[in-house]
């Protein structure tokens, strides 16, 4: 993996004033995204106003197109024309991307998508809050596929989690999510840009063999296959299909192992690696609410509270939502009395905690349809009613 | 912590107001601040508000609940807001905009004609700066150096004079007010010695 | 190129074609292989660096093609190939970007992308075949089905409008709009390598049979017998106005060079508009600046 700087003239360094949109914005710019194909959508499109407006004195393109699902194609074409690339959505143009996310998970193709999460099915709520979109974004296209999902808790995170998202996706040749939402999109808080120079970057996995031994979809070591780009000279192909190491269509079972194996396996083994939690008094703890994004910001006033109260609060925030932190989970479902699960949704990662779980402690999941985020009370009830 | 409630109507400048105070009190006064606003269908009307809350620590919850200050700039968003102010908050209103209720438990009322300062100042659009020196200066919420730090970017280059002077005709104004404040108890007190 | 070779470098067939992939899938006598053959020849003829073209199709039995190419390829989904081609396209801007389609894919399911790119004036190449019908799925009904033909999903006859490709594209923005059959091979290789030469969006569609099914179910014959039908009720009309080359079935179909022109394409204008409003802040951008 090689890791240079960012490159100065993305990277607005200094402390600002921004909300979320503006900071995924910002981040995207750090990380070197030099190309931006969006459809205006509440409650993200200040993120592609930001680039709009930024991107003409950095070097790139900004292109708004006729829907999110030329969105999320352009994107592809440009990552293989050799451009970092990214886009924002919300629920509606989130599901008329899906068949496209499945293509590039399929090309193993890199880029980023920031999902602003708002309340859903549907139309919903355009302009309120909502982290319903949890499963979607890891099953929402056709076939099996792993992708890595990040959930930011502030518009700091925003921008750290936008060029940490652009990384992993480099590294595993996979789409990556900023799943965020609509409060801390629009909420604006401190955010602070380093210069340039302390930015890490983690560069594409660039073939430079001989032209004419360069097999596209030939797995390295690490279980990566090494990119090109277009016009570079290679005559490559890609495809939709289920392919061979050519990148040529096989359409036979055995190649299907193969190649479905590899697009999942790539993640599943590389989990430890790339999970990112946040734990705080873990070790004692007969309760562990496990939360991600603003809801565990919330969390933290119930949680404190509920130690006031003398109940032993652990909590995990999940800074990487997918993977999911199967093991450890599991691991702690032995020690703890229950997990709560809250979140702006109906029950979605409640179900994979559940899962993890594996029947050993019970789950208890504080639901909130959209709209806004949870009162603490009603997690702080949670808690207490799961430490009797 | 303190919660602030900004509200008046759509074009008075009331989202910039939150900007402002909270890019100030973040990023030049070293507290937290989170500034959210009404968007949607609910900011389409004529009724306008940001919101912040300020505290020495991360502000966990982001949105304000029952606010110490709240500031309005018209009669409907006094309407509006009004009710969910705390018992012992302080109002702040633009007098010659805002006919008030007789007062509720403890709060404390400052007005300021921060319109008609403005339109003496040549230019009616900074009535929000006026407003937001005069809320720095009878709250103490925040400073007038970090607010004055915090323009550029936040109103126009060739405006930016224009809204200092705002800023400080507001401040000033509500210094004289809390000297005059100050001058009424005074005898008061005396009386009692 | 070297100084030393006078003559002229064209490229050879085995350059141009994935010779590891013969034989490919279409049925014997379609009339996509001949179109392939056109754009081969275009290209052979040509003297165009094929390290600088990228050929993109969706999905369907014309969207195989970029399988075949030996060129920098990518077969994406159904109806998408126009706007990964637009990503390719301004993320390089000196590849030649040419976008081989189905009529299905390029006006059905992808007819938004279609038209917003010609809108946009987006620097690449759209070659369509048009054979009437959604081949690869079984010869369902299209958005280019002539009014009475029989589709698989319109088992009494196709009753709805049709499509009429070239007007479609012209009125869209397209700077190069061409119609031929596969027969007119000579003509469609020079139709593209005109366009090949040209900057801006151009559309070249090649009316095609589909021998297995569109032609075998309205008796229309094999396919030879097809695309000598095709050429016989074809008629040149260069420039003619767009709006007149409706398609009827098995009526007379009007082909030639309908639109050439020039206009500044979407990198241009950008570059031109930001260039003016922003000066000296702007980077202009894929003008060898990177
Ligand atoms: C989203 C989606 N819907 C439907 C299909 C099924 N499908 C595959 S090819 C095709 C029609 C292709 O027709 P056309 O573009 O005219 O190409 P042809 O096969 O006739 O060359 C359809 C409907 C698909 N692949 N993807
Ligand atoms: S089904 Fe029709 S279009 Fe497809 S390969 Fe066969 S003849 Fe050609
Ligand atoms: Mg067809």
């Amino acid at each position: 993996m090689k890791k240079v700087k960012a490159d100065p003239k993305g990277v607005l360094s200094g402390s600002h004033y921004l909300d979320g949109d503006y900071a995924i914005a910002e981040g995207g710019l750090a990380a070197g995204c030099r190309f931006f194909a969006g459809y205006p959508i509440t409650p993200s499109t200040e993120t592609a106003e930001r680039f709009s407006e930024r991107i003409p004195s950095v070097g790139g393109v900004f292109i708004q197109m006729e829907d999110e699902l030329a969105s999320i194609a352009a994107l592809i074409g440009a990552v293989w024309g050799g451009k970092k690339s990214m886009t924002v959505t919300s629920g509606p143009g989130f599901s008329l991307m899906m068949e496209n996310i499945g293509l590039a998970c399929m090309m193993e193709t890199p880029l980023v998508i920031a999902n602003v999460q708002r309340g859903g099915p549907s139309t919903g709520l355009p302009t309120l809050t909502g982290q319903q979109d949890m499963m979607q974004v890891r099953w929402g296209s056709h076939g099996d596929y792993k992708i890595i999902a990040l959930s930011p808790d502030s518009p700091q995170e925003c921008f750290d989690l936008t060029i940490e998202a652009f990384n992993l996706s480099e590294i595993y040749r996979v789409p990556t999510f900023v799943m965020t939402d609509e409060c801390v999109g629009h909420m604006h808080e401190k955010v602070v840009i380093p210069p340039a120079e302390e930015i890490e970057l983690v560069e594409r996995k660039w073939y430079t063999g001989p032209k004419d031994q360069y097999l596209p979809y030939k797995n390295d070591k690490d279980m990566i296959p090494f990119m090109i780009k277009i016009g570079d000279g290679y005559r490559f192909h890609t495809t939709g299909l289920t392919h061979d190491e050519r990148g040529y269509p096989v359409i036979n079972a055995e190649c299907q192992d193969v190649c479905v194996r590899h697009l999942n396996d790539k993640i599943t083994m590389n989990a430890d690696k790339i999970i990112r939690l946040e734990e705080d008094e873990i070790d004692n703890a007969e309760i562990i609410v496990i939360s991600y994004g603003i809801t565990s910001r919330v969390t933290t006033r119930a949680v404190r509270q509920a130690r006031k109260a003398g109940i032993k609060v652990g909590t995990i925030r999940l800074i990487t939502v997918w993977p999911f932190p199967e093991k450890r989970i599991n691991e702690l479902a032995k020690k703890v009395k229950a997990f709560v699960v809250p979140e702006i949704n109906y029950g979605q990662m409640v179900l994979e905690v559940e899962r993890c779980a594996a029947g050993q402690t019970p789950t208890v999941h504080v639901p909130h349809c959209g709209g806004w985020v949870h009162d603490p009370d009603d997690i702080l009830k949670a808690i207490k009613e799961a430490a009797k | 912590m303190t919660e602030i409630r900004f509200s008046g109507f759509g074009g008075q400048g009331i989202i910039r107001c939150g900007l402002i105070t909270g890019k100030a009190l973040s990023l030049y006064d070293n507290k937290h601040a989170t500034m959210t606003q009404s968007f949607g269908p609910e900011a389409r009307g004529s009724a306008c508000s940001s919101q912040l809350v300020v505290s020495d620590d991360r502000v966990l919850y982001p949105y304000i609940s029952i606010p110490e200050i709240l500031i309005s700039m018209s009669q409907e968003a006094y309407e509006i807001y009004e009710p969910e102010l705390s018992e012992d908050g302080i109002l702040i209103i633009d007098k010659d905009l805002v006919k008030m209720n007789p007062a509720r438990g403890k709060i404390k009322t400052y007005s300021v004609p921060s319109t008609r300062f403005a339109e003496e100042l040549g230019n009616r659009i900074t009535a929000n700066l006026v407003m937001l020196g005069f809320f720095s200066s009878v709250t103490s919420v925040v400073s007038a150096d970090a607010m004055k730090k915090a323009l550029p970017g936040l109103v126009p280059g060739r405006f930016l004079d224009l809204n200092i002077k705002a800023f400080d005709k507001g401040y000033d104004y509500g210094k004289e007010i809390l000297a005059k404040e100050k001058k009424s108890k005074t005898p008061t007190q005396k009386g009692k010695k | 190129m070297k100084k030393d070779n006078p003559t002229k470098k064209q490229n050879p067939i085995t350059d141009l074609l994935r010779m590891d992939r013969i034989p490919h899938i279409w049925c014997p006598g379609c009339g996509i292989g001949t179109v392939l053959t056109s754009f081969a020849e275009a290209l052979r003829k040509s003297e165009i660096d094929l390290d600088k073209v990228a050929v993109l199709s969706g999905i369907g039995c014309t969207g195989r093609v970029a399988g075949y190419v030996k060129m920098d390829s990518i077969h994406t989904t159904h109806g998408r190939a126009v706007p990964v081609a637009t990503g390719v396209k301004l993320a390089n801007p000196e590849m030649k970007v040419v976008v081989f389609s189905g009529d299905g894919d390029i006006s059905g399911i992808g007819g938004n992308h279609f038209i917003h790119a010609a809108r946009r004036n987006m620097d690449i190449m759209i070659i369509c075949v048009n054979n009437f019908n959604y081949a690869m799925t079984g010869g369902q009904v299209a958005a280019t089905t002539p009014k009475g033909a029989n589709a698989s999903t319109a088992p009494y006859g196709n009753f709805e409008y049709s499509f009429n490709l070239p007007y479609l594209a012209e009125a869209s923005g397209a700077t190069y709009v061409a119609r031929w059959t596969a027969l007119h091979l000579r003509r469609v290789t020079k139709s593209i390598q005109e366009a090949l030469g040209k900057r801006g969006f151009s559309f070249i569609e090649v009316i095609t049979p589909c021998v297995t099914l569109y032609a075998r179910r309205n008796r229309l014959g094999d396919g030879l017998n097809l695309l000598k039908y095709y050429h016989e009720k074809s008629e040149i009309q260069h420039g003619a106005d767009t709006r007149t080359v409706d398609i009827s079935y098995q009526g007379k179909l009007i082909v030639g060079k309908f639109v050439d022109i020039d206009k500044p394409t979407f990198l241009d204008c950008m570059n031109e508009h930001l260039g003016k409003v922003l000066g000296d802040k702007y980077q202009p951008y894929g003008v060898n600046n990177d």
